[in-house]
């Protein structure tokens, strides 16, 4: 856990990350500018530094309703507008850059922050990037394997001997610079089946699973088969971190959080996934052992010891500002996770 | 009301002799309503690769959009092999799971002979229920000899469309009027 700078006994560390959405509000139709859009995501970041919270992370989408497409610029603003805070992106997609330029940027970054820095690896869900970028959806699977390799690869040497399928190859090559502590911690971004779980478990690098909605346990089955694909390739699943992501939302009472998020939820996946949040499944997601984490800070605390019973995860990330949320109901979220959520779930799950 | 009628052939003229009729009747009969015919003989389809539906171009995203967007589709297919045809499974292939959520898909079938008559009931169903379709169960189907020169010659056989063309606009409603009352009961 050294190695991905987590230290379990100060309990599971709770993050937020943003998609970097760009989506009107559903209730008055307006939607902000980009500007704006981002220096509020750079603005969210400062406080939830503030409040305490470990994480802040950007994706990574080139689709029409985003604005971080560079993400990594975004994320190198908020190092610098921040002291504590890790800084991390959620995710990129590997498959369409190149490892090189984006293990120098997230470098870079890691120096701006004084050693803050992560990298989580994925490779879309949406494929605007592959025309956009040049690159051939037929070879989606392959060129997320054969970069995500050399990221590690880069990670691990300065100097890199290396040949492949979809880049140059190097030769004797230096990637400079180097990061504060000599590496980056390297998550694989994980959907879906668990099938793309078992490919992180197998590879040996720590898993950060998306769990949009449907019960905890369900989501149990992945964590499982990576851990057991980690152990039969000879890796300590009790040295690789997981991570979950999911919607996040609370305020006073779990009606009022459910009122408040909705439209924008369902706006957001809309537009982004091309068919709404059926009311009956967001109805179902307040119960406890649903994974998505939208309630009363109480009921979320309840939500978040559930599934850290279950999960045995290192770490939890947020998704609040999805579909066009105002700031200041933002700013009211993290208030209440800072004030009521965060302390109680470090108190039940840290170990000493 | 977005209505759309897919026929889901690329080859021959029964499907669609019947497509036509199908339509005509159900613009006759609800005129507020707004009608899509996507015949796949007339598109330019691309096999589906598992992205998402609205990544595709052209005639494919065109097709899977309006499909997406409407509230009934009547799919009229043929039976090829003692299936649907792969043009047909392709739009399936190309939508995601849970496309026909709040959608009422009704059916008819044109078919060589009647030893098919099973085939949308235990191929095509199981399909439209996987991706949460809420089905007219009664289908219609019409045989070779029904039809002659392209026009149908069994008045048995209009009757039997009108009747599917008003169960899908029935369900439709109560459906719709159902989910509606059932969604205002959430506080949120």
């Amino acid at each position: 856990m050294e190695k991905y700078r987590i230290d379990p006994n100060k309990g599971m560390e709770f993050g937020l990350y943003t998609l970097g959405d760009h989506i009107p509000n559903p209730l008055t139709g307006d939607r902000i500018s980009s500007q704006q859009r981002i220096g509020e995501m750079i603005e969210l970041a400062k406080l939830a530094e503030e409040a305490g919270i470990d994480i802040f992370s950007v994706g990574e989408s080139h689709q029409e309703y985003f604005t971080t497409q560079a993400h990594s610029v975004v994320l190198s603003a908020i190092a610098q507008a921040t002291e504590k805070i890790k800084i991390t992106s959620s995710s990129t997609i590997i498959s369409t850059l190149d490892p090189v330029r984006v293990y120098e940027d997230f470098a870079t970054i890691d120096l701006i922050s004084g050693g803050r820095t992560e990298i989580i690896a994925g490779r879309a869900s949406r494929v605007g990037n592959f025309d956009l970028l040049g690159y051939n959806l037929r070879d989606y699977e392959a060129l997320y394997e054969e970069k995500f390799d050399l990221l590690l690869t880069l990670n691990e040497k300065e100097v890199v001997n290396w040949d492949g399928q979809f880049r140059a190859p190097l030769k004797n090559a230096r990637v400079l610079p180097r990061p504060l502590n000599g590496s980056l911690p390297i998550w694989r971004a994980v959907g879906g089946p668990p099938a793309s779980a078992i490919k992180a478990g197998y590879a040996g690098v720590p898993m950060f699973l998306a769990t949009l909605g449907g019960p905890a346990s369900s989501f149990k089955r992945s964590i499982d088969a990576y851990r057991q694909a980690a152990e039969s390739n000879g890796y300590d699943p009790s040295e690789l971190p997981i991570a979950t992501a999911g919607f996040f939302y609370t305020a006073e009472t779990t009606q009022q959080a459910q009122q408040e998020v909705y439209p924008h939820v369902n706006q957001g996946m809309q537009l982004i996934n091309g068919r709404g949040y059926p009311k009956q499944h967001f109805a179902q997601g307040a119960d406890t052992r649903d994974v998505m984490n939208i309630g009363s800070p109480q009921q979320i605390i309840e939500k978040i010891l559930y599934q850290h019973e279950l999960f045995g995860h290192q770490r939890y990330i947020a998704q609040m500002d999805f579909g066009g949320v105002p700031f200041d109901q933002l700013k009211k979220n993290i208030e209440l996770i800072g004030t009521e959520i965060l302390p109680a779930v470090k108190k039940y799950t840290a170990k000493d | 009301m977005k209505v759309v009628g897919l026929s889901g052939s690329n080859v021959g003229s029964k499907t669609r002799t019947a497509m036509d009729y199908t339509m005509k009747a159900a613009e006759e009969k609800y005129p507020d309503a707004e009608f899509t015919l996507i015949d796949l003989a007339e598109y330019d389809m691309q096999f589906s690769d598992g992205r998402d539906y609205r990544d595709y171009k052209g005639d494919t995203k065109y097709a899977a959009e309006t499909i997406m967007k409407a509230d009934a589709i009547i799919i009229g297919t043929p039976i090829f092999q003692a299936s649907i045809p792969a043009t047909l499974k392709n739009i399936f292939d190309l939508l995601p799971v849970d496309a026909f959520r709040d959608k009422v898909v009704s059916m008819f079938v044109t078919a060589g002979s009647p030893k098919h008559y099973l085939i949308a009931e235990q191929q095509l169903k199981p399909i439209l229920g996987y991706m949460k379709a809420t089905i007219v169960q009664t289908y219609v189907f019409i045989e070779e000899q029904d039809f002659y020169r392209k026009e149908i010659i069994n008045d048995d056989v209009f009757f039997r469309i009108d009747s599917l063309v008003e169960d899908t606009f029935m369900l439709m409603e109560t459906y719709t009027s159902i989910r509606e009352a059932k969604e205002a009961q959430y506080d949120f």
